[in-house]
C-alpha cells in the first residue's frame, strides 16, 4: 500500500513537473537568448528588465565577454551577440552569413591615477603613449611638467598598471595607443590582450582600480562607468583638436560626432570632434541579417528586431542614470535604418 | 525451507558482493579513463600551437597574442618559483605545528581548537586570500621594497609565494601531526628510558620515523601551490615578463589561461593557452614522480 502511495506521488509530482515546464515555455512566448560584452552588462539588464515586463518576454543575456559573443552568433546558439570591438570583414565572412552592428551606447576608457594630492593632470597622448611603452618614467618628467602648469608633481615613479585578462577596454585603449604613436603601433600593437612593456597586471577593472588605489604614483586604465562610480581621480587627455578633455557622459557622447559608414563599423578613438573625449568607443549588438536560420519562427526573429529598435530608441533613457553615455540623435537614425533592414526570408520584418 | 533461506540469503549477499566489487572496479577505472582523456584533449586541441611554436614554446620568453608570438617560459619560471618558495617558508611553520599538535598537546581543547583553526584555513575560498593579500600584505612588502630601494611595486613573485604559504601550510601540518601522532608509543619510551631528553626524542626518534609522511604533506601542499590561480592572480603583478628578482611582478601558468582564455579569439592563442595547460600537467606529474622516489628513499625501514 505504501509502495502504490509512493509510486502515485512520484509520478504525479514528475507530470506536475513535465507540464509545468511546458506550460512555463508556453506562457512567456518566446525567450530571446543572447550573450557577449560584460562592459554595457549592466545597462542590458535594466533595459531588459523593463522591456521584459513592458512586453511579456524574457531576454536572457550572458556577459561572457565579446570574443565569446561574436563565437556564440556565429554558432547560432544565441540569437544575438553583444561586442566592444566591431567584428572584422574576415570574422563575419567566418560565420558565413551577412551579420550587422546595432550601436546601443558609448564607453571611455580613462586613465586613473594616484598622485598624492588628488591633482588634477593633464596629458597628451604621447605622454600617454611614452609613459606605457616605459620611457617616461616619473611624474616630474619635463614631458609632463609642460603641459601641466602650476601643478606641483612629486619626484615619483610611475607604476604603470594594465588589464591581465584580455579585454574590450584593452582593445579601445591600444586602438587609441596604436593611432597616436607610430612606436606604440609597430612595438606592441593592438589587441584584447598584449605583449606589455612595462607595468603590473590586474585582473578586470576592480582589479585595476584596487591595485591603483593600493599603490601610490600608479596609474592605470578603467572602463569610464567604473571610475565615476568609485569617484577615481582621472586624467584630462588632449584631443585632436588640442583641447584638454575630461572624460564625462557628454564628452563621450559628443566623441562620436564623425562622420559614420552606414554599417556603423568605425573606431572613434583619437576623434576629431572638437569637445569629443579621444579614448571613448561604441559597444555593438550583433544579428544575422537574414533570421531566416537555424529553425528560427517569424515570430522569433519578429520579437528580437522589436527589441533592438526599443533599445535605439526608447531604451536610450536608461543610459544617463547608470553613467553611460547615449548614443546621438544621428547614430540612433542610423541604427534604426540597420534594424529595419534586418529581413525574414527576404523580406523586412518591421513595416515602416 | 529454512535452508532454502539461507541458501537463498547467501546466494544474495554474493551477488551484493559481486555488484558492489563491480561498482568499485566501474569507478577505478573511470578515474583513470578520465585521466588519459584528459590528457589527450589537451593533446589534440594544442596541436596548431605545438606545430607553429615547436620548442620554441618552452624556451620562448616573448607572450605577444598580437604577434601571434608565445613562448611559455616566464610563466614556467613564475610557477615554480612560487610554489617552491611557499614551500620553502612554510615548512618550518607546519613542521613546528605538527610537533606541537602531534606530541606536546595532542588533546584538550586547545589542541582541538588549533586543530580546527587550521582545517578551516584549509576551507578559505582563496579569492579571500587574494584579497587579504592585495590589501594587508600587499602594503607590507611594498614598505620592505622601500626600505630595501627595490620598485616598491608590492605585488610580485614574494607576495604571491606569501599567499601561497599560509594557503598551504593546513594541507602538510594537518598530514605530518597524522604521523606524528602515529609514531609508535614505546619507540619513544624507550628513547626516553635511556636518557633522551623530550627534543631529543623528536629529533632522532619522531622525525626519522615520521619522514616520509611529512614528505608527503610537503608535496601535497606544492601541488596545490603549483594549480593555485585566483589568489595568486590577484598579487602576482601578472606580468609576462621573465621575473629578475623576488620582487619582481611575475606570472604563473594557472594564472595566465584564466586571464586569456575568456577572451581569446584567435585560435592560435587558444592552442597556446591550452599548451600551458598541458606543460602544467606535464611538470605536475613530474614533480610528483620525483616526489614519489624521494618519499620512497626516505622512508623509514
Amino acid at each position: 500500500m505504501k509502495k502504490a502511495t509512493y509510486l502515485v506521488t512520484t509520478s504525479l509530482i514528475t507530470a506536475m513537473m513535465v507540464l509545468g515546464s511546458c506550460g512555463l515555455s508556453m506562457a512567456g512566448g518566446t525567450e530571446i537568448l543572447g550573450a557577449g560584452a560584460t562592459f554595457p552588462y549592466p545597462l542590458y539588464s535594466k533595459m531588459f528588465d523593463v522591456y521584459g515586463e513592458q512586453y511579456a518576454i524574457k531576454i536572457n543575456y550572458q556577459a561572457i565577454g565579446s570574443g565569446g559573443g561574436i563565437k556564440q552568433l556565429a554558432e547560432k546558439t544565441v540569437a544575438f551577440g553583444g561586442t566592444d570591438a566591431f567584428m572584422t570583414d574576415e570574422e563575419i565572412k567566418a560565420a558565413g552569413a551577412p551579420i550587422v552592428h546595432i550601436p546601443t551606447c558609448l564607453g571611455a576608457v580613462v586613465l586613473a591615477h594616484n598622485v598624492p594630492g588628488n591633482l588634477e593632470i593633464r596629458l597628451t597622448p604621447q605622454v600617454v603613449a611614452d609613459i606605457f611603452l616605459g620611457k617616461i618614467t616619473k611624474w616630474n618628467d619635463p614631458q609632463i611638467v609642460a603641459v601641466n602648469p602650476g601643478v606641483r608633481l612629486p619626484d615619483m615613479a610611475i607604476v604603470v598598471v594594465h588589464r591581465s585578462d584580455g579585454s574590450g577596454t584593452t582593445f579601445i585603449f591600444s586602438d587609441y595607443l596604436g593611432k597616436v604613436s607610430a612606436e606604440w603601433k609597430q612595438k606592441v600593437g593592438v589587441g584584447k590582450s598584449l605583449n606589455w612593456p612595462v607595468g603590473l597586471g590586474a585582473k578586470g577593472n576592480p582589479g585595476v582600480a584596487g591595485l591603483v588605489k593600493q599603490l601610490p604614483g600608479s596609474l592605470g586604465y578603467v572602463e569610464l562607468v567604473y571610475a565615476l562610480q568609485n569617484k577615481m581621480s582621472v586624467a584630462r587627455i588632449a584631443n585632436r583638436a588640442g583641447n584638454f578633455v575630461l572624460p564625462t557622459i557628454e564628452s563621450v557622447s559628443a566623441a562620436a560626432a564623425v562622420t559614420m559608414p552606414a554599417d556603423t563599423r568605425v573606431s572613434i578613438t583619437d576623434t576629431s570632434a572638437e569637445d569629443g573625449y579621444p579614448i571613448s568607443g561604441f559597444t555593438w549588438l550583433i544579428v544575422y541579417r537574414e533570421q531566416a536560420y537555424a529553425g528560427r519562427s517569424r515570430e522569433d526573429a519578429l520579437q528580437l528586431v522589436k527589441m533592438l529598435s526599443w533599445m535605439i530608441d526608447e531604451g536610450q533613457q536608461f543610459t544617463e542614470p547608470l553613467q553611460y553615455s547615449p548614443i546621438p540623435k544621428e547614430v540612433a537614425a542610423l541604427a534604426d535604418s540597420i534594424v529595419a533592414g534586418i529581413t525574414y526570408q527576404g523580406t523586412p520584418l518591421l513595416a515602416k | 525451507m529454512t535452508t532454502n533461506a539461507a541458501e537463498r540469503g547467501v546466494r544474495g549477499a554474493h551477488r551484493a558482493e559481486d555488484s558492489f566489487k563491480w561498482g568499485l572496479y566501474v569507478a577505478a577505472i573511470l578515474v583513470v579513463v578520465l585521466l588519459v582523456a584528459m590528457l589527450l584533449t589537451l593533446l589534440t586541441s594544442s596541436i596548431p600551437s605545438l606545430r607553429h611554436l615547436g620548442a620554441r614554446f618552452i624556451y620562448g620568453t616573448t607572450w605577444d597574442p598580437v604577434a601571434s608570438e608565445f613562448g611559455a617560459l616566464p610563466f614556467l619560471v613564475g610557477t615554480l618559483a612560487t610554489s617552491f618558495l611557499a614551500l620553502l617558508i612554510s615548512i618550518p611553520f607546519s613542521l613546528a605545528i605538527s610537533i606541537f599538535l602531534g606530541e606536546y598537546f595532542r588533546e584538550g581543547p586547545l589542541s582541538s581548537f588549533l586543530k580546527s583553526a587550521i582545517d578551516l584555513l584549509a576551507g578559505i575560498p582563496s579569492v579571500i586570500y587574494g584579497f587579504w593579500g592585495l590589501f594587508v600584505l600587499v602594503p607590507l612588502v611594498r614598505a620592505l621594497e622601500m626600505k630595501l630601494g627595490v620598485a616598491p611595486y608590492g605585488v610580485g613573485v614574494l607576495t604571491a609565494s606569501l599567499v601561497l604559504t599560509i594557503m598551504i601550510i593546513p594541507y602538510s601540518a594537518s598530514l605530518s601531526r597524522e604521523v606524528i601522532q602515529m609514531v609508535p608509543r614505546d619507540l619513544k619510551e624507550a628513547g626516553l628510558s635511556l636518557g633522551a631528553t623530550r627534543f631529543e626524542v623528536i629529533r632522532k626518534v619522531i622525525l626519522p620515523y615520521a619522514r616520509s609522511g611529512i614528505f608527503a604533506g610537503a608535496l601535497l601542499a606544492l601541488g596545490r601551490a603549483i594549480g593555485e590561480t585566483m589568489a595568486v592572480t590577484m598579487v602576482i603583478g601578472n606580468s609576462n615578463l621573465l621575473p629578475k628578482s623576488i620582487f619582481s611582478p611575475a606570472n604563473t601558468m594557472a594564472s595566465v589561461i584564466a586571464n586569456e582564455f575568456a577572451e581569446a579569439s584567435e585560435s592560435i592563442q587558444v592552442a597556446s593557452l591550452i599548451e600551458v595547460a598541458l606543460l602544467l600537467f606535464v611538470v605536475t606529474t613530474i614533480i610528483n614522480l620525483i616526489g614519489r622516489q624521494i618519499i620512497k628513499r626516505v622512508s623509514f625501514e
